[in-house]
């Protein structure tokens, strides 16, 4: 047993000696999955010939991680799921500010005013809809239609996805606690059907369940790209309703991190027209800089940028007065 | 006990690594003290006294009693029935009653949300649906099915080392077979039950992955929302102080409950085996019985695994696959190894020293176990940022050794409580010293509760993943890592290889574990 052991430990010695880290690679901190961004990452390290490791995490848990570890964190950079985390780093001063060249690159709706972070890519909150059951005229121009007696028991909407809280969120940024409860309430006294997620949203809506939905834009997307004549379509409310909240996924470059040269590359190469294209066309997200080729099912930038409400997306890291809301309401 | 008031003080060999536990246990306790206290008395007060914790406090004890309880009801019988009966294939059944071991407690609560509710996999394949199970009911079969293997294998243990002489007293003194099995049986199996219920409790306590898929708010599910709805550091290290204290209430009703109970015999094994009991017609509501558990526990997420394989198209790369295999494999054994190897003297001091220090000593490895993993990170990193060892596997495997030794005690624990101190004394009235004595005499019988408990941590750490996370090397990766990471893509398809070679390995090293272990104890005392 004890030269087993030794065995092992020393066998783990090698190991941790091969995970030392040198100047030529970079560590990352992504709250976005492995499953979405491992193709940018192998791609980056072909191209660059620098190394990156990722420790792939929950966005919220690195966030805190990240809080703890401080100065003498060995993260280069944070790429987080949301803006509320990138909000929680920067106010206790974790991140550098970056360079002009990339800051330029981005919409300023798309990053923070202290230019700490910027967003790589966003995703958008849509009103999915069964065209066979609800003419182009009729549907709804603002989220607090869907009160409507008109619409009793017509919408679906999942409480417990984290893009409906932030939506919620945004929603009581600005237009008060008050409003947003009403509307809460007035949906559910109008029997809008609860889904645990967006998947089953887009699902309930081809199968007749119900003929509005609020759900995140992509996934549809993704139904469309198996079956082009799937029964579903999507469309924006009105300019600035918070319907149409667009939340990011974003980065930020650590205070301690020292290798500038290779976290700009890395950056830079996250906003170049060929991931943003990637963004597009794989993950069927939102590009952030007006580059890639436009997809006929995506609005351009520009247009996009008119039609999200105007807020600063730091202030949705409030996800504590959104579930209480939530459960006032009786909604979770 | 006779022998304990003649050593009260424990030589160094096995003060030292009990020392180091409770250091180990302690430095997330002041990790989480400094964060508690960073805010104002007021705004305590407000945090701690209020409705939510007593809503809290309800969800996670009901949640709690009802795993024990149904935790109990499913093993009880599978034990008596693979030690007590006449029943063919009780070697294949008692694989059955360990493997569900093997399976994340994520992977079975994404199986009854597929199988469950009118759109699930049940509903499509047999017409009636039955309701969505999430919730408190969700979360309590979810955790029933892969904990039952805790108690099963501590009652299956105590069962077989039960002297059957007591109870054919008990019979031949007129006694009904009611009487018997609660004067004579039960009183026997106490401490099995209760250590195991100690684990599957301490387990529901922490657990996060099932509670969070199931949407049922326990303390440990609080916490972590509340590291995600506001970063705030504060409240979510009152949520675990508050967690720590319902920890030590348990214990403490453990240590009560088990005070006074003395149930080693003079030597090793057993003077003769019970005669199986024939079954009768009893045998077909058995094989039923059996079936059904089989089906819920292992074959339900194995098959939910295998559906995952249809849901698309699998991108991911072998090479990627390889690399977390091995990284899976490379920080678990070494882990079940260590973990093992410390049970020993901690267990050793919890059962052969009377004084408090070296119960206290025993005892604190449970707390490592009930702090929430993930404010347990926090604490390592807290005291580690910056070091050398910081972001090594050295870290991880320190991480996992202090978190999952609570399962290791436990089987080492029972084998000590039947190995007499007598025959250590033997040795040493023949001349060997202290440790040569322990290592003669008392080691060789400890020997399957060891091997069981480096399978309990393997499984374990096979499955570990809010300590992976934060502390493995950047870019280190494993298994259970990747399965969460397409799995909450809901990229199914591409997580079905991981959550496969999960069950499969942990299968196979626990396999290959309790092989070493077929021998009977009378081969023991043979040997």
């Amino acid at each position: 047993m004890l030269k087993y052991l030794v065995g092992v430990l020393s066998l783990l010695l090698t190991v941790s000696t091969v995970y030392a880290t040198d100047d030529r690679e970079l560590v990352v901190y992504s709250g976005r999955s492995k499953g979405l961004i491992h193709p940018i990452i192998k791609q980056f390290e072909k191209e660059t010939g620098i190394t990156v490791k990722v420790r792939y995490g929950n966005t919220a848990q690195l966030a805190v991680a990240l809080l703890e570890e401080g100065a003498e964190s060995p993260a280069d950079l944070f790429w987080a799921q949301d803006a509320g985390a990138l909000g929680a780093v920067s106010k206790h001063g974790l991140f550098q500010n970056l360079p002009e060249s990339v800051l330029a690159k981005v919409p300023a709706k798309f990053r923070n005013a202290d230019g700490t972070w910027t967003a790589t890519s966003g995703r958008a909150r849509v009103l999915a809809y069964a065209p066979e059951r609800v003419k182009t005229e009729e549907v709804p121009k603002s989220v607090f239609d869907l009160t409507d007696a008109k619409w009793q028991g017509r919408v679906g909407w999942a409480p417990q996805n984290a893009s409906f809280q932030a939506f919620v969120t945004a929603m009581r940024v600005l237009k008060g606690e008050e409003k947003t409860k009403e509307w809460l309430r007035g949906m559910k006294a109008n029997g809008a059907k609860t889904y645990p997620k967006n998947t089953p949203i887009i699902r309930g809506l081809a199968a007749g369940e119900i003929d509005l939905g609020l759900p995140n834009h992509y996934y549809l997307m993704r139904f469309k790209k198996s079956d082009s004549g799937f029964p579903v379509e999507q469309t924006f409310f009105s300019a600035g309703d918070p319907g149409n909240l667009v939340n990011i996924a974003g980065i930020g470059v650590l205070k301690s991190s020292t290798r500038t040269e290779a976290v700009n590359t890395f950056v830079e190469y996250l906003l170049s027209p060929k991931v943003q294209q990637f963004f597009i066309s794989e993950v069927f997200e939102y590009p952030v800089t007006g580059a890639g080729i436009p997809s006929a099912k995506l609005l351009p930038p520009d247009e996009l940028v008119k039609l999200t409400p105007e807020i600063n997306l730091e202030k949705l890291d409030d996800l504590e007065g959104t579930l209480k809301l939530l459960r006032e309401a009786d909604i979770l | 006990m006779i022998y304990s008031e003649t050593r009260s003080f424990p030589p160094w060999y096995f003060l030292v690594p009990g020392v180091a536990v409770g250091i180990g246990v302690i430095l997330p306790l002041i990790y989480l003290l400094v964060r508690a206290f960073e805010a104002e008395t007021e705004v305590l007060i407000q945090i701690i006294f209020r409705a939510r914790t007593v809503h809290l406090l309800g969800n996670t004890l009901t949640l709690v009693i009802g795993v024990v309880g149904t935790g109990i009801l499913l093993a009880a019988p599978l034990a008596w029935i693979t030690t007590r009966t006449d029943l063919k294939g009780k070697r294949i059944f008692t694989l059955l009653g360990v493997l569900p071991l093997a399976i994340p407690g994520y992977v079975m609560a994404y199986a009854l949300l597929g199988l469950s509710g009118p759109h699930g996999t049940f509903a499509i394949l047999f017409g009636p649906s039955f309701p969505n199970l999430r919730g408190y009911w969700g979360a309590l079969i979810a955790l029933s099915f892969y904990t039952f293997p805790y108690f099963f294998l501590n009652l299956r243990t105590a069962l077989m080392g039960l002297d059957p002489t007591i109870e054919e007293s008990a019979y031949s003194l007129g006694g009904s077979p009611q009487t018997v099995f609660f004067r004579a049986i039960l009183p026997q199996l106490r401490p099995a039950l209760y250590a195991s219920g100690l684990l599957v409790a301490l387990h529901v306590l922490g657990d996060f992955g099932v509670v969070s898929l199931m949407r049922y708010e326990t303390f440990s599910y609080a916490l972590y929302t509340q590291y995600s709805a506001a970063f705030d550091r504060t409240y979510a290290a009152w949520l675990a102080l508050m967690l720590l204290v319902l920890t030590g209430s348990l214990l403490y009703i453990e240590g009560r409950l088990l005070r006074g109970s003395k149930f080693h015999r003079a030597g090793s094994g057993v003077s003769h085996q019970a005669s199986p009991i024939s079954l009768g017609v009893w045998r077909i509501p058995t094989y039923l019985y059996l079936g059904v558990l089989t089906l819920a526990s292992i074959v339900a997420p194995i098959v939910t695994i295998g559906f995952w394989t249809l849901k698309g198209v699998d991108s991911s790369h072998m090479q990627d696959f390889f690399r977390a295999l091995s990284g899976s494999f490379l920080v678990s054994m070494p882990a079940a190894v260590l973990t093992a190897a410390l049970a020993i003297p901690l267990a050793y001091l919890g059962v052969r020293y009377s004084s408090l220090i070296c119960r206290t000593l025993e005892r604190s490895a449970y707390i490592g176990y009930a702090t929430p993993p993930l404010a347990f990170a926090l604490a390592l990193i807290f005291f580690f940022r910056g070091m050398a060892i910081y972001q090594t596997l050295w870290i991880l495997i320190y991480a996992y050794t202090i978190h999952f030794l609570a399962e290791a005690i436990g089987p080492v624990r029972s084998a000590l409580y039947q190995a007499s101190p007598r025959l250590e004394e033997a040795a040493r009235s023949l001349g060997y010293r202290p440790l040569r004595a322990f290592f003669k005499s008392t080691f060789p019988l400890l020997r399957s509760g060891v091997i069981v408990s480096t399978a309990f941590v393997f499984l374990a750490a096979m499955k570990e993943l809010p300590l992976t996370f934060l502390l493995s090397p950047a870019g280190y990766e494993t298994l259970a890592v990747n399965v969460w990471s397409y799995t909450t893509e809901a990229m199914f398809a591409e997580g079905a290889r991981y959550a496969l070679a999960i069950v499969l390995g942990s299968a196979l090293f626990v396999g290959l574990l309790l092989m070493q272990d077929a021998r009977t104890p009378h081969e023991y005392m043979e040997a």
